[in-house]
């Protein structure tokens, strides 16, 4: 084989090789209070991966960063090697990349179906009512409720319609900030064994920002740990689990 | 008074457990405190003496009337209440809603049926086309309102963008076909779609300054806007006339042909007898059609992606930009399309009343029109229109309240009291349906819809 030949092949397993997702050394500020300081982390295609950390420690500002939300002030972000780090939100979540906000943020007087239709909005509804069916299997509860509006489910359910609704763009990379937050035990299982089976299954990347870092680990494949803004642990989701920091930190104080 | 905040539910179990006796305690109480409220400020009255001094009246027959009146009405009221509070823990929720879109399905029929007929309604009433003058006045000022409340309806209704300013727009659209015709010699029928442009390009010159505001600050940006609009077209003397208006405008046509008793005139062309009410009549079919089209417009929006972009905007923001809908587009186009059906009505009354002043676009009827649109339940259209029919038929129909005057003497004028009257309505209306007449909105899809 020719030298330029293998200088392709390099190339294209290096475009293999690269992160889905990379965040280099980003920084964002609220006003002139520094949010993240020089943040680097990276998500592979087909990966789970968890970002963990206490209130406060800058979790759901990397996940509105990466979605244009404050922008970054330096460092750079890039998806599927497109460089994000200056676009729009509403571009950037027409790149395939789905977003189940903080608090859900669902529409709460429309209904479950027409929640959904917003998340389908990207590419105008071609493949909705396939798309319905999929989430329907996925969260049968949403299927019993679809005409009913979305402010008056249960919080779980909510959640689940969050993820539905972010589904429904047909993502490569969901990003999930907080799903567990303040649902049921079994809730929570039933909404990480359902993201688990979309890995699985269909192969499909997510990064979930989560404070409750016994059930993100466990699901996760990588982790990362978030302290003041800055990543300052990461491995994979069994490393962290065991590590005797990340166990006072965050493990221990009953929240399994 | 702490009996009056309790829960309804326990007022319902209360009412339940000890009817009478219960009632009884708690107006007794309700006259305890007014007692106790009374007897230092009604029970003594002091008076200028003859002499010096004041002069102690008592007045205990006052305060003992007092006292026995709040019992009775407070006797009354929780009579009431505790029998409402049952029967709707009676009834499901659901029930509920079906009960608000089943009266919205009747109401709508009636109400267009009423609205089509409305001429030959007047006319058989009055006897005659021109005795119905006064029915067929006040169909157009209602249907205006109709049409502009349905206008802001895509406003603040589907997009939730809080505009106090929406005014201005009606006088874009007044004032374009108003100085097309006076100065260009247009007729009104190239005017109408101006009128909407000009009016939709000042929707989306308000739209981008206001991009990033919300709720308060929005709604304060929009009456500043309204203000300027209305300043600038009584000082620009040159342009618009001032406050002295441009007067003398051209009348409607039909399609061309004049309103005359002339030979080339609609009634000689079609072999009628020149009446002067066909022009009447002609205009409240044209406002007609005009509200009846925007009504179309926005349902059928409601529909489209663009039209659910609006509603998805209304409830979360940020959802919908990480959706990945233009937030931007979406504000504009709202803004844009109800500052265009403002503008085609602007020009309608423009060419209604001949006559158009910066006076008729002051900020009260901003305000009319977003109560028209709050009254009828934010996004209900059958809820605008009745809100619409109450709001400016309501005043007029107080103006007829002659028999009061038996009932208060000769000199009592219902005029007067025409604004207390409509300002006690509205308490009551919020009292009672505190999110608007017809309260449920109807979703977009449905199953049924989808033949499943």
């Amino acid at each position: 084989m020719s030298v330029a030949g293998i200088n392709v092949l390099v190339e294209e397993t290096r475009a293999l090789q690269a992160p889905l997702l990379d965040v280099r050394g980003v920084s964002a500020y609220y006003g002139s209070i520094q949010a993240l300081k020089g943040v680097d982390l990276h998500v592979n295609e087909g990966e789970i991966v968890a970002l963990i950390g206490a209130n406060g420690a800058g979790k759901s500002t990397l996940m509105m960063t990466i979605f244009g939300q404050p922008q970054a002030r330096t460092g750079s972000i890039t998806y599927a090697g497109r460089d994000i780090t200056r676009m729009a939100t509403h571009e950037i979540a027409r790149l395939n990349i789905a977003q189940s906000p903080e608090g859900r943020r669902i529409f709460s007087r429309m209904s479950v179906r027409e929640n959904l239709q917003m998340g389908a909005a990207v590419h105008g509804g071609r493949h909705f009512a396939e798309d319905l069916e999929r989430m329907c299997t996925l969260f049968p509860r949403l299927k019993e409720r679809l005409d009913q509006r979305g402010g008056t489910m249960s919080g779980g359910e909510q959640q689940m319609l969050a993820i539905a609704r972010a589904l429904m763009s047909r993502p490569r990379l969901l990003m999930l900030d907080e799903p567990s937050l303040g649902l049921a035990p079994l809730i929570v299982k039933q909404i990480f064994s359902a993201v688990r089976d979309l890995n699985q299954r269909e192969g499909l990347t997510v990064f979930i920002v989560e404070q409750n870092a016994y059930h993100a680990l466990k699901l996760a494949h990588r982790g990362y740990v978030m302290v003041t803004g800055a990543v300052t642990m990461s491995g994979t989701g069994r490393e962290l689990l065991d590590d005797p920091q990340v166990k006072a930190a965050y493990l221990e104080g009953g929240q399994h | 008074m702490a009996s009056g905040s309790t829960t309804p539910i326990a007022a319902t179990a209360r009412a339940e457990a000890s009817p009478l006796p219960g009632l009884i305690k708690d107006a007794g109480l309700f006259a305890l405190v007014t007692l106790g409220l009374c007897v230092p400020i009604v029970s003594y009255r002091t008076d200028l003496g003859q002499g010096i001094g004041l002069v102690i009246t008592s007045r205990w027959g006052t305060v003992f009337a007092l006292c026995a009146a709040i019992f009775v009405l407070r006797f009354l009221q929780q009579l009431y209440l505790g029998g409402r509070d049952r029967r709707r823990a009676a009834r499901a929720p659901v029930a509920v809603v079906e009960g608000a879109s089943r009266l919205g399905a009747i109401l709508s029929p009636i109400t267009l049926g009423i609205a089509l007929t409305l001429p030959f309604l007047a006319a058989l009433g009055a006897g005659s086309l021109g005795e119905g003058r006064y029915w067929i006045d006040l169909g157009i000022l209602i249907l205006t309102y109709v049409m502009l409340g349905w206008g802001l309806n895509i406003v603040v209704g589907l997009a939730g963008l809080l505009d106090l300013g929406y005014v201005a727009f009606y006088a874009v659209g007044a004032y374009s076909y108003a100085l097309l015709s006076t100065v260009f010699g247009l007729s009104f029928w190239i005017c109408l779609p101006l009128a909407g442009l000009f009016a939709a390009a000042f929707g989306v010159l308000l739209g981008f300054p206001v991009l990033r505001l919300r709720g308060d600050y929005l709604a304060i940006v929009t009456l500043a806007f309204g203000e300027i609009i209305r300043l600038v077209l009584i000082n620009w003397t040159d342009f618009s006339g001032g406050s002295a208006g441009i007067s003398s405008i051209p009348r409607v046509s039909f399609f061309g042909l004049p309103f005359t008793a002339g030979e080339n005139g609609f009634a000689a062309t079609f072999g009628l007898a020149f009446n002067p009410m066909h022009r009447l009549v002609f205009l409240y079919y044209l406002i007609l059609v005009l509200a009846l089209v925007t009504n179309l417009v926005t349902l059928r929006m409601r529909r489209l992606p663009l039209g659910r972009a609006w509603e998805a905007l209304r409830e979360d923001e940020i959802a919908c930009r990480s959706l990945g809908i233009d937030t931007t587009i979406t504000k504009l186009t709202a803004f844009a399309l109800g500052a265009m059906f403002a503008g085609f009505a602007g020009s309608f009354f423009a060419v209604r009343q001949a006559f158009v002043s910066p006076e008729s676009f002051n900020f009260l009827e901003s305000a009319i029109i977003l109560a028209i649109v709050v009254l009828g339940g934010m996004g209900s259209q059958i809820g605008v229109a009745i809100a619409a029919i109450v709001m400016v038929g309501g005043p007029e129909l107080l103006r007829n309240l002659g028999f009061l005057k038996a009932v208060f003497g000769e000199g009592f004028d219902p005029n007067e009291y025409r604004l207390l009257l409509f300002g006690l309505a509205m308490v009551a209306m919020m009292v009672f349906r505190p999110r608007g007449l017809i309260s449920e909105r109807t979703p977009s899809v449905t199953i049924a819809e989808r033949g499943r």
